[in-house]
């Protein structure tokens, strides 16, 4: 249409402009700068959403009690809902397993009759050691420092992690001779 | 005698023979007395009377009074009524009844063009085509109507399956995915999260894509057939109706506590003991058979799973070319025949890995738990 030549297209163009060219340019340049703007706006308010002002973090070092709190030959779930681990005693000691299933990450259940973990989500099931053993998971349950305060108490820290396929299980963090 | 039944039911679904006798249901009733040695097609030829619309609903009516009589079974009941799993139910018919449906007209019209008569398409419109207005949208009006009222009733008759708020200590056992993606959470038990969860649907979704690119054969648009889409029927079934519905439908009413398999009729019992000690491949080879202990050199130790699913990619589909799919290989020229190899043997890798696990108890073929790698 526009290259059509002729009368109508100069008739169109005769006819009293109300846009001039510098009028058309400053609307377009309000219009972008508001755009923009809005678009700024918009991301510093995601960018604003990504720090909260609350945030819950459960600390990443904690006290779980006295050695004597825990018996031989229990898998102890008091801090499993507070802080996501499962402290097991055995003869030799004390470890802390991480209640996190390592093939997709639901939380395991300790299955006292059976003497085993069993994730509800795909079946992984993990001995009381935290080697896996069925289902799909493709590596044992990790484990986390555990060591005695000054005060007696057993300090577990979640920030150091323990992988038996990496051979970190032999490291004297990873367990607690009592 | 009903207990009997029940028991023998119950044994039949354990996954190996459930999935068997799937498997053998599927090709011996798309392609009745057509598959196998001669006696075999004597013995199946009897089942293509199945797509006469009688016979069919004959069928039909007997699974669907088998099916309503379950629900006198209280272990059968529990799951099957659970208002999640109502939709899952009636997904076994629909699916039935559909593909049924589809497999039945195509034969009817492969029929009606041997006999050098008019396909029911042309018949029921007369020169193949209707209009869009009344027809098309009139129908559509009418199925609108009809659905809202029917989900109105559901949503109101049936309770949306609410749980109690969410807790990370406190994982529901079993813990299930959406119906439509147990299929997906099946294959998590069988593969590594990065296969299970990225590359297979991924893959489905490539290969949903390139169905076009691939299939060259023009037949069948617009009309129903059987008999000229035969290979492209057999193979979209196969990965919809045996490795997708069926998937959900064990996911639904057979996983039970512990992602146990349960029998339609058993209890549901969060103590159930099964014995599922995994073994690798590489532990079956090198420990079981060679009776020496597994190499350190993860390569080595590894050596036999490695050049296994290199063969199974690389070195069966140019043999495929050259013995069995000859024909099919001339058919798709090069490219396309390496696409589909590649896209149907990953397909295929999913039945197999399900039933080494179901009979071996094998965990992994490849597996280099130092770098995440396990196939």
């Amino acid at each position: 249409m526009a290259a059509a030549p002729g009368k109508p297209a100069s008739a169109q163009a005769a006819t009293p402009s109300v846009m001039t060219r510098r009028g058309f340019l400053s609307t377009l340049g309000v219009a972008w700068t508001a755009f923009a703007a809005a678009c700024a706006a918009g991301a510093v308010a995601t960018t604003r959403f990504m720090f909260p002002n609350v945030l819950f973090e459960p600390p990443q070092q904690f006290k779980a009690g006295l050695p004597a709190d825990f018996q031989t030959g229990t898998v102890d779930q008091r801090y499993k809902e507070s802080f996501g681990v499962f402290i097991v005693r055995d003869e030799q000691g004390i470890y802390v397993l991480r209640a996190v299933c390592t093939h997709l990450g639901c939380t395991p259940n300790w299955l006292e009759a059976e003497n085993k973990f069993k994730c509800p989500c795909h079946g992984s099931g993990f001995y009381r050691s935290g080697i896996n053993y069925e289902g799909p998971a493709p590596r044992p349950l990790e484990r986390y420092r555990i060591v005695l305060a000054d005060d007696g108490q057993i300090l577990i820290d979640k920030t150091k992690i323990f992988a038996q396929e990496k051979g970190e299980w032999s490291s004297p963090d990873s367990f607690l001779k009592v | 005698m009903i207990e009997a039944l029940k028991h023998s039911v119950n044994w039949l679904s354990a996954p190996p023979r459930f999935f068997t006798i799937t498997l053998a249901a599927f090709f011996v009733l798309l392609f009745p007395g057509e598959l196998g040695p001669a006696w075999l097609r004597r013995l199946t030829r009897p089942l293509q009377t199945v797509y006469r619309p009688k016979v069919g609903g004959i069928v039909f009516a007997v699974l669907g009074v088998l099916f309503l009589a379950s629900c006198f079974d209280p272990n059968f009941a529990l799951i099957v009524l659970k208002p999640d799993n109502v939709p899952i139910a009636a997904m076994i018919f629909l699916v039935a009844f559909f593909v049924w449906f589809g497999l039945k007209e195509g034969r009817r019209n492969d029929a009606l063009r041997a006999a050098e008569q008019p396909i029911i398409e042309k018949r029921e419109s007369g020169d193949g085509k209707v209009m869009v207005w009344p027809d098309l949208v009139y129908t559509e009006f009418l199925c609108m109507i009809l659905w809202t009222i029917f989900l109105i009733v559901w949503s109101i008759c049936l309770k949306a399956p609410i749980e109690e708020p969410a807790n990370p200590a406190k994982t529901p056992n079993p813990s299930k995915a959406p119906w439509y993606f147990l299929g997906l959470q099946e294959m998590l038990v069988y593969y590594d999260p990065w296969i299970a969860g990225v590359l297979l649907p991924g893959l489905i979704i490539v290969g949903l894509c390139a169905i076009p690119y691939i299939d060259k054969n023009p037949k069948g648009n617009g009309y129903f057939t059987f008999k000229e889409r035969k290979p492209e029927i057999a193979i979209f079934l196969f990965g919809f109706v045996v490795l997708w519905v069926w998937l959900i439908i064990i996911g639904t009413f057979l996983r039970g506590p512990n992602q146990n398999f349960f029998g339609p009729f058993e209890y549901w019992d969060a103590h159930k003991l099964v014995p599922l000690i995994n073994v690798d491949l590489s532990q079956i080879i090198w420990v079981k058979w060679m009776h020496t202990a597994l190499p350190r050199n993860p390569i080595l130790r590894e050596i036999f799973g490695l050049t296994l699913v290199a063969a199974y990619f690389l070195a069966l589909p140019p043999l495929l070319a050259k013995r069995w799919l000859k024909g099919y290989y001339e058919k798709l020229g090069p490219t396309r025949f390496h696409i589909m190899m590649f896209l149907g043997l990953t397909m295929l890798s999913l039945p197999i890995k399900m039933m080494l696990r179901w009979t071996l108890n094998m965990h992994y073929v490849v597996t280099v738990p130092e770098i995440f790698f396990n196939i």
